[in-house]
């Protein structure tokens, strides 16, 4: 079985954007722009994200993801702000292909049920944001890590996946942004504890990272900031021309010091050379 | 017909589907899509495309409550060409073991099974398969004139599953493929009927090309007629 290799995209309003442990997001372009070039480039699947709707309790992502789906024929999951059984059809009817649910599961876990019942487990994956606590014991939140649960992660996923999750999309909010690597003990716990397949997300800096998280057990791998960083720095050598986003921060921001940008391409070239299936991105 | 009008393609919305990205990869491969779940709109197609994401016995249900088995049935007997996609490349078999034993479409002698919960180590598998798989082409089997006639041996497809198919007779194989240590048959061919396991609308470019050789199958079927 390959490995799958997912960009994820955040998405507020309009525009991508990428912040640090979920928070402090700035603008880097036009999601459109990126999922193309994604597409192009070899990506098995995407992930979008509307990084705050569930703050303002709304769903914007509609037309992002009708234009997504047009002109991307791979697996589109869609989440943020999703509180209802209609909340996810009208997402899947505008092209999504899964729908990740968070807060609205934690409030009402039996949703994950109506949903799995209603569009099938694999439409549903339950997405787990992870908090290690000082005392090594990982806590879920919600609201991109704002809000705890008070539910341990481990016994969540399985509760989830009990429910009838298709997926889980693990999300380390100590690591997300910063470039420092997979929380692989995380990764670990959760992908022996289940068998539905578990996405691991937050923290690659680099393609040795990304496979670490395969190594750990992960079925798939998400990130941002490595692909968004060379997408950005081909785009400007090829278009030769700003962005319209504000991607300074990405070039010479010290945070970002520990990302090395990479393309989906040395992904896989790296997975391969670590003995890991995945397609090759050339068959895209 | 006018030849500069784009074949109709009947794709079956029994309320459980993603017709919707079946039909943006139709209209890619310059097909006329057109969900329907009328009778009359599967008679009036030139080609049926039955879709599928979920549970067996749920399909065969609705099917069922809309009326729409016999005239399914119907349009295979009468030759037209017609493709079943994951789940309804699953409904074209006599019967499957999900959530009991359900009665399929029987168009195709065989049944569906799920994938064991352990290999042959001994191993809990990871089920269902969400992710790219291999097809591979049959010793005896020849892919021309197939939906696969463009597709390179050992190419990867996007696959979603709990359940596959097994034929009765093996002839009917078009590719195979292997998971967890099970090899099983993900697409089947005979006359005018193709099924396939994986989502080729969900495959990239290679997913695309499958869906341009059933367009031409579909303007060689009405040449034929005409």
């Amino acid at each position: 079985m390959s490995i799958r290799v997912i960009p994820r995209l955040d998405i507020k309003g309009p525009n991508l954007v990428k912040g640090i442990h979920l928070e402090g997001l700035r603008v880097l372009g036009k999601p459109e722009d990126f999922a193309r070039h994604y597409y192009e480039a070899g990506a098995d699947e995407m992930i979008y994200q509307d990084v705050v709707a569930s703050l303002y309790g709304r769903n914007s992502l509609h037309q992002i993801v009708a234009r997504a789906a047009e002109s991307t024929f791979i697996p589109l999951t869609v989440g943020g702000g999703l509180r209802s059984v209609d909340d996810i059809r009208n997402v899947l009817r505008a092209g999504a292909d899964k729908v990740s649910l968070n807060t609205a599961a934690v409030n009402d876990p039996d949703l994950i049920s109506r949903a799995a019942r209603t569009f099938g487990s694999s439409a549903i994956v339950i997405s787990i944001e992870a908090i290690r606590q000082t005392d090594g014991r990982y806590l879920a939140f919600t609201d991109n890590g704002r809000e705890q649960t008070g539910t341990e992660v481990v016994s969540w996923a399985k509760r989830v996946e009990e429910l009838g999750a298709g997926e889980i999309c693990l999300t380390s909010v100590d690591r997300e942004g910063t470039g420092r690597g997979y929380d692989t003990d995380l990764i670990a716990q959760v992908a022996h504890a289940v068998s539905i397949p578990v996405i691991a997300h937050g923290g690659a800096g680099s393609a040795e990272h990304v496979a670490e998280a395969v190594l750990a057990g992960a079925s798939a791998v998400a990130f941002a900031s490595i692909v968004h960083y060379e997408f950005v720095r081909a785009h400007h050598r090829s278009e030769g021309h700003e962005e319209e986003g504000n991607t300074t921060f990405l070039r010479g921001d010290r945070q970002f010091s520990r990302v090395t940008p990479v393309s989906l391409q040395q992904i896989k070239d790296h997975l391969a050379s670590r003995g890991i299936e995945c397609r090759p991105a050339s068959a895209a | 017909m006018n030849p500069s009008a784009k074949p109709k393609v009947a794709i079956v919305d029994y309320e459980l589907a993603n017709m919707f990205s079946v039909a943006r990869a139709c209209a890619h491969a310059g097909l006329d899509p057109v969900v329907t779940s009328e009778p009359r709109g599967l008679e009036d197609a030139t080609a049926v495309i039955l879709p599928g994401v979920g549970a067996f016995g749920e399909a065969m249900a609705n099917l069922h409550r809309l009326g729409l088995v016999s005239p399914i049935q119907n349009v295979i007997a009468s030759g037209k060409p017609f493709l079943g996609i994951c789940l309804g490349m699953q409904l074209l078999f006599s019967e499957s073991e999900e959530f009991g034993t359900t009665e399929g479409l029987g168009i195709i002698p065989g049944r569906v099974i799920r994938f064991p919960r352990t290999n042959d180590q001994g191993a809990a598998t990871r089920v269902p398969q969400i992710g790219w798989n291999r097809l591979s082409r049959p010793r005896s089997a020849s892919w021309e004139g197939t939906l696969l006639a463009t597709t390179p041996n050992e190419e990867y497809m996007y696959f979603l599953h709990s359940y596959y198919a097994i034929p009765d007779d093996s002839s009917v194989t078009l590719c195979t493929t292997e998971y967890e240590g099970t090899g099983y048959c993900s697409g089947v061919a005979r006359r005018n009927v193709a099924g396939l396991q994986f989502h080729p609308e969900k495959s990239a470019r290679r997913g695309l090309a499958i869906y341009e050789a059933f367009a031409r199958q579909i303007t060689e079927a009405e040449d034929t007629r005409s």
